[in-house]
């Protein structure tokens, strides 16, 4: 599953950069978007992966019994996932903002700090 | 130690200067000048120890891993440039008192005075390679503000920074020279260095670190083709020109020939290329002089020519030329810090340094002139003054290398001649001219220094004997690097030296006769692209390039930036996996779900989607697909949490996007075909390289993971079952925090934005 995966990710990253890479600053936040999905997923397939059996110890057990996931990474995307959501929300305000001051999304005609 | 302590006072009165020149006004100079004064009678005190050859000395660690020491030695050749340093520098400060009274910046300029004192008596005085290195760099930078003083005018600030570069890029060549000079000798200790001038000659470094060095004392000491910051140097104040562009600073690069001849010099590099630079700036500098009109320019191309002179002696490195050097070095200090400081005040005085401007000033300004006087007799090298005794040395040294050099030397003594009967005769003698401020004599303050410096001209030629034994011979010895005593004389007979002298004054006062037409028709003959010339289109490229790498790597594109970031971390990783090895490629696709495989080509196909949507909502609802899509990996793969909060934090970003879509533009077409492509490529080749590093890195695991501790004590130690849970709020609680911390400020930070609309429009109202 790795495998496919690997393919998944690769295609994520190949999509976010062209996105990234537009004049329009709309298209280049759905490329961040994106870009958090490859980088999460990225973490999560790099520590192996486990079906099922998430990392929590049952009612009755004192210790958790393997396999399991590892909780490590999830606990790393968990927080990413949340900063992103944080980015993602300043990002649109900010483009929002520009889009008024400037009248454009195009970021050529952006120039210079003066409105 | 005291003579650490010499060195040092300087940089300790120079923090005291501004604050003294509030409280004392026009008292101030002579107050700061008993600094050096007190330093120069402990400089003579140190002579008797130098001429007995147990020179002073200090040594102490300063950073001995890099073999820095702060190790200080005042031998004969040191304590000669401490004694002129010292000496003109009382004279210079007391001098500046009366020069710049009422200038509202002369605290700062005592400051940097004293701040360049201390610093060239550290040259002087170093005996550790590095710390003569350090000291050598400060004399650049207080140059560089001192010359930059009235920084109001633009050709000052252009003078100072051309100043500074010339000789801060010589400085860095100094360095690697030194440096490489440690390296060969093993050690970095001057005194230890000069006795191994076998070993240094014969070392495979010899030739490199040679020719740092003298690049490093050849812009210091202006030498051709160098010599064109010199005389635009004299933007500066007199004060600083007559101690720092003449006196001292300058012949840095003569101090450090003179110290490093006896370990580098005897060689055939050494002769010719000490030799002839030296020879080609003692005839050009004294070709240039004679087409001035201006003053301190007049005496600046002459100073360039003098300190051509002592480099050809140094270069020649006889017993004779050394001496010649030696002694040559003495009378210039003494009658060109005469001369300059005699300009200063005919500027300050009359208001014009114009020599043609100039003349008849003698009822007015009777001690001035007679201090003019004396410097010029001695300049020109007429008996009983210390210039002539110089000459004789002079040119009996370049009779020894036959007619060619001698015929140089005395067509620089006639530049000699020329220039002192143009600064010490023409402004004071024959018809009295009309100048911008109606002259007077100036205040003690400024004959005192041109008188002493003049009187001692006078003295020392009368009596040679009183510096020969204590001062010259000492020097003379730590230069030819053996011991050997000095005997001058003025009258050494009618020999063929006395003849060429005798020419020389009689040719030299014919050129000034004619000096009007010689003038006007050497200036049409003028040199129009010199090495400045150079300098500057060197300086133009330079900025030139900053300014074109700036457009190319710093040029406001952000796909530009993502380009050499990209580009460069996939060629760069890409090289490696598949060079180094470690690029794996499965063999076959095992273990894999038929739901996991739809879940997967789901993602891609959302992911595609979102790219080439071209409605803004199908792009988002693509976005949000692509989202849900990872949540359900997660969901899969043992990791509910996260599929949870990727579940709910997506809903969000669609809502927010919609939101913010409604007020943004609709997605144009905006780069054309061959872009897109490009991009295409480049986004392949990125994603390409990442698929290629998860295969590669899945199930490599190069440290034993630290998951086991938190599996193992999340029950006991934190009384919790759902690990990833007791990792955030639990182990990383702080880091949580930082999390919530960072949420919290881009909540602010969008309601600000959002607020600043209302603001900017209630201003646009108003408008």
């Amino acid at each position: 599953m790795e495998i496919i995966l690997a393919f998944v990710i690769g295609g994520l990253f190949a999509a976010s950069i062209y996105m990234l890479l537009r004049r329009s600053l709309v298209k280049l936040l759905i490329g961040l978007a994106l870009l958090s999905h490859a980088t999460n997923l990225l973490i999560f397939t790099a520590a192996k992966l486990t079906r099922g059996n998430p990392p929590v110890i049952g009612a009755d057990a004192t210790a958790l019994t393997p396999p399991f996931a590892d909780p490590l990474p999830q606990a790393l995307i968990l927080t990413a996932i949340v900063i992103s959501f944080g980015v993602m929300a300043f990002a649109l305000a900010l483009a929002y903002r520009v889009y008024r001051s400037v009248g454009t999304d195009d970021l050529d005609q952006m120039r210079g700090t003066d409105v | 130690m005291a003579i650490a302590l010499a060195v040092f006072s300087g940089f300790g009165v120079a923090l005291a200067a501004p604050v003294l020149s509030r409280r004392l006004n026009n008292a101030a100079g002579w107050v700061l000048a008993l600094l050096p004064a007190a330093l120069t009678l402990y400089f003579v005190s140190l002579l008797p120890l130098a001429a007995a050859e147990q020179p002073a000395a200090f040594s102490s660690s300063w950073a001995p891993e890099l073999g820095l020491f702060l190790s200080f030695r005042a031998d004969g050749l040191g304590l000669l440039f401490a004694l002129l340093i010292s000496g003109i520098g009382t004279l210079v400060i007391v001098y500046a008192s009366g020069y710049l009274k009422g200038n509202p910046n002369i605290g700062r300029f005592y400051a940097w005075l004293l701040t360049f004192m201390a610093a060239m008596l550290g040259v002087a005085l170093a005996d550790n390679a590095l710390l003569l290195f350090v000291f050598w760099e400060l004399t650049s930078l207080s140059s560089f503000i001192l010359i930059g003083f009235e920084h109001e005018r633009e050709s000052a600030r252009a003078a100072a920074l051309q100043a500074l570069l010339v000789t801060g890029a010589g400085g860095l060549a100094l360095l690697a020279g030194l440096l490489l000079l440690g390296l060969a000798g093993g050690t970095l200790e001057l005194s230890t260095l000069l006795g191994q001038g076998d070993t240094l000659r014969a070392s495979p470094y010899y030739v490199p670190a040679l020719i740092l060095i003298l690049l490093g004392a050849f812009t210091k000491s202006a030498q051709f083709p160098f010599h064109f910051w010199l005389p635009n140097a004299m933007e500066a104040p007199t004060p600083v020109s007559a101690y720092l562009h003449s006196a001292t600073m300058v012949k840095a690069g003569i101090y450090l020939l003179a110290r490093l001849s006896p370990a580098l010099g005897g060689t055939n590099l050494w002769m010719y290329a000490v030799g002839g630079i030296g020879a080609s700036t003692m005839l050009a500098g004294g070709y240039l002089a004679l087409t001035q009109t201006d003053l301190k320019r007049l005496l600046a191309y002459s100073t360039v020519s003098a300190l051509g002179m002592l480099t050809l002696l140094i270069g020649l490195g006889s017993q004779l030329a050394l001496k010649a050097a030696v002694v040559l070095l003495l009378a210039h200090g003494l009658y060109k810090g005469a001369l300059f400081l005699v300009a200063g005040a005919l500027d300050h005085e009359t208001g014009t340094r114009d020599i043609r401007q100039l003349g008849g000033l003698f009822p007015k300004m009777r001690l001035t002139a007679l201090a003019a006087g004396l410097a010029a007799l001695s300049m020109a090298g007429l008996p009983p003054l210390f210039g002539f005794i110089s000459k004789e040395l002079t040119y009996e040294a370049a009779l020894e290398y036959g007619p060619w050099l001698t015929a140089a030397v005395v067509a620089a003594g006639l530049s000699f001649v020329f220039v002192a009967g143009i600064v010490g005769i023409g402004p004071f003698w024959g018809r009295k001219t009309e100048t911008p401020r109606s002259p007077h004599e100036a205040p003690p303050s400024m004959w005192l220094g041109a008188l002493t410096l003049a009187g001692l001209s006078l003295l020392i030629g009368l009596f040679p004997a009183t510096v020969s034994g204590l001062l010259v011979s000492p020097a003379f010895s730590a230069a030819v690097g053996q011991t050997t005593s000095v005997e001058l004389a003025l009258w050494h007979g009618v020999n063929p030296a006395f003849i060429l002298s005798v020419i020389t004054v009689l040719a030299g006062g014919g050129l000034y006769v004619v000096r009007g037409p010689l003038r006007s028709g050497l200036s049409r003959l003028a040199w129009s692209r010199g090495p400045a010339f150079l300098y500057e289109r060197s300086l133009d490229g330079l900025n030139a390039l900053a300014r074109g790498q700036t457009r190319i790597l710093q040029n406001g594109y952000l796909r530009h930036y993502l380009f050499s970031i990209l580009l460069a971390t996939t060629g760069l990783a890409g090289f490696t996996l598949l060079t180094k090895g470690g690029l794996y490629w499965p063999s076959a696709v095992t273990d894999v779900r038929f739901y996991e495989l739809a879940l997967g080509v789901l993602i891609l196909g959302a992911a595609f989607a979102a790219t080439i949507s071209w409605s803004r909502l199908g792009a988002v609802a693509a976005l949000g697909a692509a989202g849900y899509g990872v949540a359900l990996i997660y969901l899969l793969f043992g990791a509910p949490d996260l599929a949870m909060t990727q579940f709910m934090i997506e809903s969000l970003t669609v809502i927010l996007f919609v939101l913010a879509f409604y007020h943004l533009p609709h997605f144009a077409q905006l780069t054309p075909r061959r872009s897109r492509l490009r991009d295409l490529l480049v986004a392949l080749l990125a994603g390409g390289l990442m698929t290629s590093l998860v295969l590669s890195a899945v199930g490599v695991q190069l440290f034993p993971s630290i998951s086991d501790y938190f599996v193992e004590n999340a029950l006991p130690l934190a009384h919790g079952r759902n690990i990833v849970n007791v990792i955030l709020v639990d182990f990383r609680g702080i880091d949580t925090l930082g999390e919530i911390t960072v949420l919290g400020i881009a909540a602010t930070g969008v309601f600000a934005l959002l607020k600043l609309r209302m603001s900017r429009r209630k201003t646009g109202d108003e408008k």
